[in-house]
């Protein structure tokens, strides 16, 4: 650091034959090998800056050789490091030389940090597309050969993210070793490689010939389906949905769905899981056909699965499904199908599958059509309304617009009310926290009178909450109602009563009536503001507790602008000045603060 | 009723004794976990006082039979520090519980450590060249006049001593309530588990923030706590077997195929109780204090204060085979229980090649058994008693006072000087164990 400070403080001592141009780029050099982490990751940062000065024959001759060689620093010097090279063609002299980056990215796809190796992956997939065909073969592809015969399988699951993007642009002779290695590395004996071999399955699968696919890809496929380790089998679930968008529809039923109807059915429920997190992709991947056929029942036992796990990744989809179901026999298939499986799961014993299902159950309400909602979705939705965990409530709650279109809300009023009144009183401040923030929506859905009549009281209560998020959210809460309402709405409910806490014995309370001043003044409006609120603020000038007096300061300052000049002349500027020369220096602070911003000096 | 199959036995030499041979031993210099790494070039100690010591085998002796048993001090670091947890007002001992291994990725070598509570993941590297060339001061640390800087110049690599450098990787923190007492890495070589008293968590290597709950034997109300969890290891084949040994005697065998919180066991291994043998100290002794799979993964073994067994995996009614460890202090548990060697946490450990097994006794005793169902030796670890190369001297325990020279009386043993923490060598006939402060590494004779 001393050095580097020296060097800064004299930038013109370039005598005759210095270049003063040298030193920032010297000190980058040198730092390169600093002790501080923090000082080499800047200089590895700033690298395009030190090979532009090196220029291209001594970026390839010197700089890439060190670099190669700095495989011992830190993890995020190295993630720097292997970012940088992806970008560095046109430094080591255009395409013509891009095979040069080839050392320093192979041995950072040998590191044994995942980050690292994945970064440098994709540098040299980035600068794979940079070669000329000929280099690809001659040092490229000898690249990925050499980090496929590792001995250390992290060169081998680095391996496997390149056979893609060489591939497609190599001789056939060529393109028979690849698919060699990859074969070899999906049969690998640690696991780690097959994983990585299963998870680029689906994308080395896109670039082959299709009768590679049926021969060599179909293959390993199914045997890394079968693999022992769980977490290669249902690496393979992603896979399966590459392939089966591959293979022409009438392949699908022997190739793919003997692995697909298995993997729905593997004695690990991570398998399961898997199965169900990826269940909509599958069903577009095989088509309408199979998934009347297969995946209609495989979805009807996921959603049973023992494991409240699976059973809550299937409820997620259970929306999709629908959707994506054939028109011709979507609606039969839901009602004598899945909406039996969902019944069951509305009173599941494990509350995470409840909510997953809350938070997609009412969508099916625009997929059903009206008759059918009121006849079996409302039931359920008022089960869940009444549901003892509060987050299956809301996530009702949450979604109510999609109902509101099918049926209108007023059938769920009756239910929704004591839902509501329920959450906002809840002792979990989380939970009253999480309605509040669905209250512009519900008033929005369930209408003016409504909200007046039964919401209203609840949205003032939350004002004088004894947690300051509640206050805090109900305030902003306050802003969206008269945005959504208009300023007259505001002027005759709220205000009246956000001004009438001014005089609360509480000062916590006459703080929350500035906050929402705050809040309010530019939704209602210089004439409410005026005649309304600033009476009130100046009032408040006079407040015993300091707190009250500098956010009356602060108020001042947000409501300044809303208010014409005259008033801010004769009403606010004296009270200010009279703040600014407050005991207490906080006051005295916001409230030359607010003279300053107001231009009132 | 002791060992008399000494002579069939294979013949065990001492190779080496490391640490201070002193009586003046201090606290934080007590070996308190030893293991040998999957290749066996590698044997890591770990300390009360947190440190860790890294023996790698001899590279040149390696292939000789005679000394292939040498290990040298390759890196010496310290994994943990003592500590305090502010909220609980507990100090955290500094003291590793276990070490283990991962199965070796790329050039450098990896291990998990743990104390009472943290789990650290330590990368152990070589380095064998630095950078030279400085543009702006000289290579030892004098500035250059900048104004003489004409031309840029690059560091290059050159070659140096060989350095071992150890740098904590990652560190697993605040996911145990209790004492952390095993940790075991998954076959799939990114997941392993922790166990304190009550629960075991499943970590990813990769991930400190979070950790999953795959048992929890907390009772709502403790007072209704009868057994904790002592052990637990993960099947060495089977990505979704694990299983754990509790203070009660019985091992459950866990399926993390089956649900994703294994409260259910799929197996119970335990052995019914004989009422006439039951007295005050039977649930104590029958806590497991260790349990270790087989490298087959068929077979499993328990230790308990005395006895090894071994099970096969399909039968859970009764062991396969029981190993009487130092039978003879059944008569004194009363005073063992006075001195709270009842409460030792004996290792036990496999051969290489499932044959044999082998753990720690008192006196620094160790016990092996032939798995042919022999009765198996008692040897010590002794510098004094052994000299190298030569095979060591099968001992007797009597009940009588000492009559010949290979015997000694049960009065006799020292309970201070115990063997708790031994490791067999993945792949070869040596051995490694602990006495208080000193690591002996022990040899099979080759004719």
């Amino acid at each position: 650091a001393r050095l580097r400070a020296e060097v800064l403080n004299c930038p013109s001592m370039a005598g005759a034959d210095g270049d003063d141009s040298l030193y920032p780029i010297a000190v980058l050099i040198d730092e390169l090998r600093n002790e501080d982490v923090q000082l080499r990751l800047n200089s590895i940062k700033k690298l395009s800056t030190i090979a532009l000065a090196l220029g291209v024959e001594r970026t390839r001759t010197e700089l890439l050789p060190f670099l190669t060689d700095t495989i011992y620093d830190e993890d995020e010097v190295l993630l720097a490091l292997a970012e940088q090279l992806g970008n560095f063609t046109m430094l080591v002299g255009g395409p013509e030389y891009v095979h040069c980056l080839l050392p320093p990215l192979e041995s950072l796809a040998t590191v044994e940090e995942t980050v690292v190796r994945d970064k440098a992956v994709e540098s040299l997939r980035k600068i794979s597309h940079e070669h000329s065909p000929v280099d690809l073969e001659v040092h490229f592809e000898p690249l990925v050969k050499r980090l496929a015969s590792g001995d250390w399988f992290t060169s081998r699951t680095s391996a496997c993210g390149l056979f893609s993007v060489c591939y497609p642009r190599v001789s056939s002779t060529v393109k028979a070793e690849i698919r060699q290695h990859f074969r070899n590395l999906c049969s690998d004996d640690t696991p780690m490689v097959r994983r990585a071999a299963a998870s680029k399955l689906g994308e080395f699968a896109k670039v082959l010939e299709l009768e590679y696919v049926k021969s060599d890809i179909i293959s390993l496929f199914t045997a890394l389906a079968s693999d022992e380790q769980d977490s290669v089998r249902l690496l393979a679930v992603e896979a399966c949905v590459s392939i089966a968008t591959l293979l022409p529809q009438e392949d699908l039923e022997t190739l793919v769905m003997p692995t697909l109807r298995q993997a729905a059915e593997d004695k690990s429920w991570r398998v399961r899981y898997m199965v169900a997190d990826k269940f909509s992709e599958l069903q577009k991947a095989v088509g309408p056909e199979i998934t009347k056929n297969d995946l209609v029942p495989a979805f009807q036992n996921l959603l049973k699965d023992c494991e409240a796990e699976v059973r809550a990744a299937a409820a997620n989809k259970v929306k999709e499904f629908c959707e994506n179901l054939p028109e011709d026999s979507r609606e039969t298939i839901i009602m004598t199908h899945i909406l039996p499986c969902v019944k069951e799961l509305v009173s599941d014993t494990n509350q995470h599958v409840k909510s997953a299902l809350a938070s997609v159950i009412m969508g099916l309400s625009t997929i059903l059509g009206k008759d059918n909602t009121i006849e079996h979705l409302l039931p359920l939705f008022l089960a869940q309304l009444k549901d003892e965990c509060p987050e299956v409530r809301l996530n009702i709650i949450s979604n109510l617009d999609c109902v509101n279109e099918v049926i209108g809300i007023r059938q769920l009023s009756q239910s929704l009310l004591p839902a509501i009144v329920e959450l906002a009183e809840d002792a979990k401040w989380r939970v009253r926290l999480a309605i509040i923030e669905y209250m512009p929506l519900l008033a929005g859905q369930l209408g003016v009178e409504f909200f007046d009549e039964k919401l209203n009281s609840l949205c003032m209560a939350w004002l004088v909450d004894h947690v300051y998020a509640i206050r805090e959210a109900a305030t902003c809460n306050l802003t969206k109602l008269v945005e959504k309402f208009g300023a007259e709405w505001a002027q005759n409910t709220i205000v009246p009563k956000v001004l009438g806490m001014a005089n609360d014995p509480n000062y916590l309370h006459r703080m929350t009536t500035l906050f929402c001043i705050n809040a309010l003044s530019e939704a209602c409006g210089q004439e409410i503001t005026t005649k309304h609120m600033l009476p009130v603020v100046l009032k408040m000038s006079n407040d015993q507790v300091a707190n009250v007096r500098f956010n009356v300061a602060k108020s001042l300052q947000k409501i300044g602008p809303v208010l014409d000049s005259n008033c801010l002349q004769t009403e606010v500027k004296p009270v200010l000045e009279k703040l600014a020369a407050d005991q207490d220096i906080d006051v005295k602070y916001f409230a030359q603060e607010a003279i300053s911003v107001l231009a009132l000096a | 009723m002791e060992g008399d199959g000494g002579s069939e036995i294979k013949q065990w030499c001492l190779s080496q004794v490391k640490g201070a041979i002193d009586d003046d031993v201090t606290e934080a210099d007590i070996i308190s976990a030893v293991e040998f790494n999957h290749s066996g070039e590698l044997l890591a100690t770990g300390d009360r006082g947190g440190r860790i010591v890294i023996f790698q085998q001899e590279q040149e002796s390696k292939t000789l039979a005679h000394s292939r048993g040498e290990y040298n001090v390759y890196s010496t670091f310290q994994s943990h520090e003592p500590e305090f947890d502010y909220l609980k007002s507990l100090e955290i001992e500094e003291k590793i519980n276990k070490i283990r291994w991962l199965p070796q990725k790329n050039a450098a070598h990896f291990l998990l450590s743990t104390n009472d509570k943290t789990i650290k993941l330590w990368k152990i590297s070589e380095r064998d060249k630095r950078p030279e060339g400085y543009n702006l001061k000289e290579e030892d640390g004098r500035y250059k006049d900048p104004t003489s800087v004409t031309t840029l110049r690059v560091p290059v690599f050159q070659p140096m001593d060989l350095m071992v450098e150890a740098s904590p990787r990652r560190v697993y923190a605040n996911a145990h309530t209790y004492h952390i007492n095993s940790i075991s890495v998954n076959s799939d070589n990114e997941t392993y588990l922790s166990a304190d008293d009550l629960r075991i968590n499943l970590w990813h290597l990769d991930f400190t923030d979070r950790s999953f709950n795959i048992v929890d034997i907390k009772p709502t109300n403790m007072e209704e706590l009868t057994e904790v969890i002592t052990a637990s290891e993960f099947h060495p084949l089977q990505c979704n077997t694990f299983v754990y040994g509790s203070s009660k005697g019985s091992v459950r065998l866990c399926d993390m195929r089956a649900a994703a919180l294994c409260d259910q066991h799929s197996k119970l291994f335990e052995e019914p109780e004989d009422p006439s043998a039951r007295s005050f100290f039977s649930e104590i002794i029958s806590s497991v204090s260790d349990v270790k799979f087989s490298h087959s993964g068929r077979y499993m073994m328990t230790r308990d204060y005395l006895t090894i067994k071994i099970w096969d995996l399909n039968m859970e009614s009764q062991p396969v085979e029981t190993y009487q460890v130092h039978e003879y202090l059944r008569s004194k548990l009363c005073s063992l229980y006075e001195n709270d060697c009842i409460f030792d946490k004996f290792e036990c450990c496999w051969s290489h090649d499932d044959s044999e097994v082998m753990t720690g006794s008192y006196n620094n005793f160790f016990r092996m058994f032939g798995r042919d169902g022999q009765a198996g030796v008692t040897l010590e670890a002794s510098w004094e008693s052994s000299s190298p190369r030569c095979p060591l001297r099968p001992w007797r325990v009597c009940a009588g006072s000492r009559r010949k020279e290979d015997e000694i009386g049960v009065d006799c043993l020292d309970f201070s000087r115990k063997i708790l923490h031994t490791s067999w060598h993945p792949q070869d006939g040596i051995i490694a164990m602990a006495t208080v402060n000193n690591l002996y590494i022990f040899q099979e004779k080759l004719n």
